[in-house]
């Protein structure tokens, strides 16, 4: 006897219908597509956020610090007759005409920030185009038909247009696109003939800066591991009681303004500070040789190490969280003693939030500015320190947006190290 | 397929054989975590070597305290522990040599199996082509010979329970604690490991600790079986004993299922009493657990042991009572009846053809010789 069976119908090319008649397979992809219009419509405003909020701004800070158009626009009659120039002596009159009619017909703010741009190919160029925008201003207010000789007359207004270095300076300007904000962030610029130098000696600033950026925030990450580790192994494993009042010490910074806790740092480490009082009192070292804690390196890590703590006890935190104190009796069980047992037991399986603490701790500690901003006195500063000077005080977006650039390129790089070493998915954010 | 825990007792009573030679003895041990409640209440447990113990009791009776005390993971708070008559409460975990299989198992996540198992011989600094060896054949026992390189997430509850008794045995201790090993397992899966787990024993010869709150796996596996209430074991006796022979009311209702009649003790004498029965009726019982004439009892009862409507009463014991419900299990047929009052006595019925049906709501009369009915401490209804 047969089994129950229902008919199925098929197509006559042997596909399954459903009962409507439809193709399964068309039927199938039907029914799941509203299912998934629903969920791009519930993510659409989280994507949508993140390209305006994180997406286009780095997209920017990518254009701008290659960027080099602004030139092109202020000295357009210049560049374009620039490459009939041999190079070899002075240019010829149609040169400086073009030079002078795109000052006579630049505006005052495009010759400010024209000049500024100028000035990082050549020093001197902004004063020399200030000085001759004023001129040729006055010249033309006399005489509204002037029409020569702009070459004599150039001269006449400053004899540094007859300096062949400023002339071929403009060379490298010429293009668009330029790498010459990294080359500045790495103290390299461009010589005579496109070729990469170094910076004269007293403007080599950044090499430093880079590396003391590095080794802050190395110096800081290990700190905090450290000193987060055995934090977040008391909070895991004491009585609820204990540890809750713990979690509150860790939290508690999060509660107070950073200002607060820096100016608290200012007064235990400054040189008439707590610390050094007591140190005083208690004859460690003398009233004279009161020690420096404050206004320098050791002021930034310090109070930086306190300020990121939570970053690393948190993600290590809620891993050990999670780890059953069955291991460390199982490992002495097996006949590991208690050192060895943390050591080849628990501790690997903490390495996922020590990851992701680590990361954290670095990534936040190498774009930091504010601690050092305050604490750092002159061998205490950051590359961040720098980046919100270029974007504040020198208006120098471009250097500032290859320095951002540079930044965001180290951790990428640090990720794929991490995905080498450790693997991203084994990271745990909590 | 034989059953080796259950049907045939182990030859020769260990309890009788060990009074000097205790592998493993508890001597007056008390615990305490709070210093307010004893959670262990002055044990005294002596076990054979190559015995396999259960300690067997509802959760919270302070079965896995225990395990801990003598793993040395919680120190005793009064009392002392010895371990091949060595007292050993000073003896740190790592020191004892005692292997052990934990209830969600513990293996370590981030290890291979095969570097689960090599572990206990690595910290014991074994060369590493024995420890291959010994790690080979470890597998080969739990019948996982292919699967040392996967890791404990890559295997299936039953596997992870096999690797896991597999460590604990890999480095030969001659003491295995086994907490609760099978109680994530589904319960075909748990009968299987059952065997297994006593098949492993009886070859290699090693001393069980188990601890299950299943009275069924106790029943099936066990030498001797130690039962748990309140922080003091109730009763420590043999499968088959514990079974038909149980001390008390607590042990009665917690090993199988069981009748309980209350009732007022008339008149006692030579082992026996007489009981009036609340609700009506006096019967004879065995006086186990009885003060005297006079004090109140419960009557225990297996179900298996009592008759309905008998060709004969000469020489029983009998109730009225009234059918209630019939259940069909095939070989036999639930039945559940109203007997003094109570609308939970059962009695199993043998389904022989030559008994009639019955039929709910008639009245039958219930009977049982005098040793099969035992007389203990009473309880509250
Ligand atoms: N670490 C501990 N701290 C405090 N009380 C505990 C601890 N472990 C167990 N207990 C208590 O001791 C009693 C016995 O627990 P346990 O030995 O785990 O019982 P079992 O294993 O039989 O279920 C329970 O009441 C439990 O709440
Ligand atoms: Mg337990």
């Amino acid at each position: 006897m047969a089994a129950n069976a229902i008919e199925i119908p098929t197509s006559a090319s042997g596909e399954l219908l459903t009962a409507d008649g439809r193709p399964l397979k068309e039927s199938l992809q039907r029914s799941l597509r509203r299912r998934k219009l629903t969920a791009l419509a519930l993510v659409a405003p989280a994507v949508v956020f993140l390209f305006v909020l994180f997406g286009m701004p780095v997209l920017y800070l990518m254009t701008w610090s290659v960027d080099d158009t602004l030139i092109n626009e202020v000295l357009p009659r210049t560049f374009d007759i620039y490459e009939q120039w041999d190079g070899e002596a002075l240019p010829p009159e149609p040169h400086y005409e073009a030079m002078f009619k795109d000052i006579a017909d630049a505006t005052g703010i495009q010759i400010g920030r024209g000049s500024t741009r100028m000035n990082y190919a050549k020093s001197k160029w902004k004063s020399l185009m200030k000085k001759t925008k004023r001129k040729i201003k006055a010249l033309l207010n006399e005489n509204p038909d002037f029409a020569g000789p702009y070459k004599e007359t150039l001269l006449e207004i400053d004899k540094r247009w007859g300096d062949i270095a400023f002339w071929h300076s403009l060379d490298i300007m010429k293009n668009p696109y330029t790498a010459g904000y990294y080359l500045n962030a790495f103290d390299l610029k461009y010589g005579f003939d496109n070729e990469i130098i170094q910076q004269p000696e007293n403007r080599r600033i950044y090499k430093t800066l880079w590396i003391r950026t590095l080794l802050i925030s190395f110096i800081v990450t290990a700190a905090c591991l450290a000193l987060g580790y055995p934090v977040a192994h008391l909070l895991a494993t004491l009585p609820l009681r204990y540890s809750n009042l713990l979690m509150i010490c860790v939290l508690m910074p999060f509660w107070t303004s950073l200002l607060v806790r820096i100016v608290a740092w200012m007064i235990m480490l400054q040189q008439e500070g707590v610390v050094n009082d007591t140190l005083v009192a208690l004859h460690v070292v003398d009233d004279e040789n009161r020690l420096p804690m404050m206004y320098n390196f050791t002021g930034t890590v310090i109070v930086m190490v306190q300020i990121l703590l939570p970053f690393m006890i948190l993600p290590v935190y809620s891993v050990m969280k999670g780890i059953s104190p069955a291991y460390m009796k199982a490992a002495q069980n097996l006949g590991a003693p208690p050192a060895i047992a943390f050591l080849r037991v628990y501790v690997p399986q903490t390495l996922p939030g020590v990851g992701a603490g680590v990361i954290l701790v670095f990534i936040v500690a190498i774009g930091y500015f504010i601690t050092p901003e305050l604490v750092g006195g002159k061998d205490g500063q950051m590359i961040g320190n720098y980046i919100a000077r270029h974007l504040r005080s020198t208006l120098n977006w471009g250097l500032a947006s290859a320095m951002g650039v540079i930044l965001l390129a180290a951790i990428l790089i640090l990720y794929w190290v991490y995905d080498r070493v450790v693997g991203i998915d084994n990271m745990k954010m909590g | 397929m034989s059953n080796p825990g259950a049907a045939t007792p182990p030859t020769g009573s260990p309890a009788a054989a060990n009074a000097e030679a205790a592998y493993v003895r508890f001597d007056n041990v008390q615990k305490s975590y709070d210093g307010v409640t004893l959670v262990v209440k002055s044990l005294d447990l002596d076990i054979a070597k190559g015995e396999f113990l259960t300690m067997l009791g509802p959760s919270g009776s302070g079965k896995t305290t225990c395990l801990m005390m003598l793993a040395g993971f919680e120190p005793a708070t009064h009392g002392e522990i010895f371990l091949d008559a060595r007292p050993i409460n000073k003896v740190p975990p790592h020191k004892r040599g005692i292997g052990m299989v934990f209830q969600n198992y513990a293996l370590f996540p981030h290890m291979t199996v095969e570097e689960n198992l090599a572990f206990p011989l690595e910290v014991r600094r074994m060369s590493r082509d024995e420890a291959r060896q010994r790690v080979a054949k470890a597998l080969e026992m739990v019948e996982l010979p292919g699967f040392g390189g996967r890791r404990p997430a890559q295997l299936s509850g039953g596997q992870q329970q096999r690797v896991a008794v597999a460590r604990a045995l890999v480095f030969e201790p001659a003491l295995v604690l086994m907490d609760e090993p099978l109680g994530a397992l589904d319960k075909q899966l748990r009968e299987q490991m059952q065997y297994e787990i006593k098949h492993i024993h009886e070859n290699l010869g090693v001393t069980v600790v188990y601890v299950t709150h299943d009275q069924s796996e106790a029943l099936t596996m066990s030498d001797r079986i130690a039962v748990f209430d309140d922080g003091i074991i109730q009763q420590l006796s043999t499968p088959d004993e514990l079974y038909e022979r149980p001390r008390n009311s607590f042990v009665a209702h917690f090993i199988g299922e069981n009748n309980t009649l209350h009732g007022a003790v008339t008149e006692a004498r030579n082992g026996e009493c007489r009981v009036a029965v609340d609700g009506g009726g006096e019967v004879s019982a065995l006086a186990v657990n009885v003060e005297g004439v006079n004090t109140r009892t419960t009557l225990s009862l297996r179900p298996e042991r009592a008759e309905i409507n008998p060709a004969s009463t000469d020489g029983l014991n009998t109730l009225e009572g009234r059918v209630e419900e019939l259940i069909y299990l095939g070989d036999h047929i639930r039945t559940r009846l109203t007997v003094a009052g109570h609308d939970d006595f059962i009695v199993k019925v043998p389904n022989t053809h030559a008994h009639r049906r019955l039929k709910v709501g008639e009245a039958a009369t219930i009977a049982w010789l005098t040793e099969d009915c035992r007389a203990l401490d009473p309880i509250s209804k």
